[in-house]
């Protein structure tokens, strides 16, 4: 039976836990606290909580002012809300550099029963544009409980997205993540299929099935999708010839474009992406469901490592062809 | 409440003065800027940085300075001119201004202009910021207060009001706001555009302790800016009536010269106007 761990709980009591450690510290929220689980942290450090109601511009805002003067703010509302305060972000977080770090909660389709009012699918491609900033998905409870005190301590804007779901655990406590560096999690030379947030674990449960028709695909939790670790999807596309990318996120401007930028600028290999299409999603009765429903499936992930395969067999045909 | 001598008010009068002039040689020698709004606030802006504000030129990153925001980031030419006669970057560098590789952007950036506490230039934002760094205060147990300057345009953004409210909920009495009201926005009259009136109760109600002033009197904003740290138990907003334009016959209360550089003659003419004014 695979463990489930929410994931909004461990950012919450990571963040309430951090806060013992230092008391620069603060959290503003708009209105959502007891969702996006920051009350561990309004418990504990009363002073240094700040609910600003339904404002999230007011509330980016404020936590700019916030680290002008010198605190760790960490701004949290659901990533499909933050939208509202692009503008903030954009000037007084990122332009600014201003040490704010935006918490994206709820995200991608992890609230299946408020519908696309409610998701954030192109949250990624907005963050990922905004020069100075980081933009950061866990894969896990764990993961995202390691995550807390790395984007506390780095001097500068960060952007995480933290989903509301319970999903399966794919790393231990010993588990260590550094911004920037990518992980190989499974090896493999035929295929790699490069995931971040839960589609991590969906990627793994994609290898074991092409493992079973005698395909070794290797795995990678890109968790920073920037700054990009372009050094290893260079190294990935040189060793397997061909990547396939998942993400619960429209497949524009997300992890597959980032790796698909870096492709296009070096050495092209066939790449297949799996995430939402361009189109908004509707509501459903389960996370899991909905991921499925949406081009995610465990399945999605196994037939875009076929399509890749094929194309690379293709490539290596015409390099060995003589004809031309 | 501190006694404004005569001969303060004189000197802070020619300050205003220079600043004034400087904001229109910048405006002129670059062929683009604010006028309209760097003239109205210049008195404001004079008594801030050469009496009232707590600050050092040399330790611009003092934790205790006073922080001063131009929310209203347009006027940049006269916190620029504030600054260099303060002594934060030589005078002659305001000719830099807007060039490709000067320190003094179109609009203020804290990382790039010693001085400049926050990135300004989208209207909205220096309320909250404000609300921001108060609270940063309390917690850091610090006393210095923070001087927002903002249009009275920025009262027609939302965010303004999700500022207010923050200021209020907290009691950040170290938060003091000034709203340059000279009723002129880039389309035309505030008035017409989208009115603000009454200003005074849409503050009053948000919980800001009000003062209202002619906000080119100099000894009006001196003794604003005394009494807003009488204040101890909420905000306070200091509505400052002021005309935009101000001091340039041909300027005064014109939409036209919100965002529009004098050619020559029309320089020449400014730049008499203001150096026969005698006040």
């Amino acid at each position: 039976m695979i463990k489930k761990v929410s994931v909004r709980k461990a950012y919450g009591e990571a963040l309430a836990n951090y806060g013992v450690v230092n008391s620069n510290v603060v959290v503003v929220v708009a209105d959502v606290s007891a969702s996006v689980q920051t009350e561990y942290f309004a418990k504990r450090f009363p002073e240094r909580f700040f609910n600003v109601g339904i404002a999230e511009q007011g509330m980016v805002d404020s936590g700019v002012g916030l680290a002008l003067g010198g605190m760790i703010p960490f701004v949290n509302t659901f990533a499909g809300l933050m939208l509202r305060a692009v503008e903030q972000i954009r000037t007084c977080v990122a332009y600014a550099k201003t040490n704010v770090k935006i918490i994206g909660g709820y995200a991608g389709l992890s609230d299946y029963k408020d519908g696309a009012t409610h998701y954030s699918i192109m949250d990624i491609a907005i963050m990922r544009a905004m020069p100075e900033m980081v933009v950061m998905v866990p894969a896990d409870a764990n993961e995202a409980k390691k995550m807390v005190p790395l984007v506390a301590e780095y001097d500068g804007p960060v952007y995480l997205r933290i989903s509301r779901a319970e999903t399966p655990l794919v790393f231990n406590d010993d588990y260590k993540v550094e911004i920037g560096k990518g992980i190989i999690i499974h090896e493999g030379k035929d295929v790699t299929l490069i995931g971040n947030g839960v589609m991590v674990f969906r990627c793994l449960e994609a290898s074991k099935i092409l493992a079973k028709e005698g395909i070794e695909a290797r795995v990678i939790n890109m968790h920073t999708i920037k700054p990009l670790d372009i050094s290893l999807v260079k190294q990935v596309a040189e060793e397997t010839g061909a990547i396939v990318t998942a993400e619960e996120h429209s497949i524009i401007g997300g992890l597959g474009a980032a790796v698909a930028e870096v492709l296009g600028k070096y050495d092209p290999v066939p790449l297949e992406r799996v995430g939402i299409a361009d189109t908004f999603v509707e509501t459903a009765l389960n996370y899991e469901s909905l991921l499925d429903y949406y081009g995610m499936k465990v399945n999605d992930i196994v037939q875009a490592a076929y399509r890749a395969l094929k194309r690379k067999k293709r490539g290596e045909k015409v390099e060995g062809c003589s004809e031309t | 409440m501190g006694y404004h001598s005569e001969k303060l008010i004189i000197e802070l009068n020619k300050k205003a003065k220079q600043l004034r002039l400087d904001a229109l040689e910048m405006i002129h020698e670059r062929g683009a800027g604010h006028p309209g709004g760097s003239l109205s606030a210049a008195e404001i802006v004079t008594s801030l940085f050469f009496h009232h504000l707590r600050i050092d030129a040399n330790h611009p990153d003092w934790p205790e300075r006073d922080r001063f925001i131009l929310s209203k980031g347009h006027a940049s030419p006269l916190l620029y001119s504030a600054l260099a006669h303060c002594g934060y970057f030589p005078v002659k560098e305001l000719h830099t201004w807007g060039h490709l590789g000067s320190r003094l952007q179109g609009h203020p950036d804290r990382l790039k202009t010693p001085g400049v506490e926050m990135t300004t230039g989208v209207l909205g934002h220096g309320i909250c910021i404000g609300a921001g760094l108060c609270l940063a205060a309390r917690l850091k147990g610090l006393n210095y207060y923070t001087y927002v300057l903002l249009g009275d345009g920025e009262c027609q953004c939302g965010v303004t009001w999700e500022g207010a409210m923050i200021a209020a909920k907290y009691k950040l009495s170290n938060l003091v706001a000034i709203v340059d009201y000279n009723d002129v926005q880039l389309d035309g009259p505030v008035h017409e555009i989208m009115p603000l009136e009454s200003l005074v109760d849409k503050w009053k109600s948000f919980n800001f302790a009000i003062l209202e002033i002619d906000g080119h009197n100099i000894r009006q904003v001196l003794e604003a800016l005394d009494m807003a740290k009488e204040i101890h138990s909420q905000p306070t907003v200091i509505i400052a009536h002021t005309t935009k334009g101000k001091g340039i016959s041909f300027m005064e209360n014109k939409a036209k010269w919100h965002g529009l550089a004098p050619d020559n003659q029309q320089y020449a003419q400014a730049i008499a106007e203001l150096k026969g004014d005698i006040r």
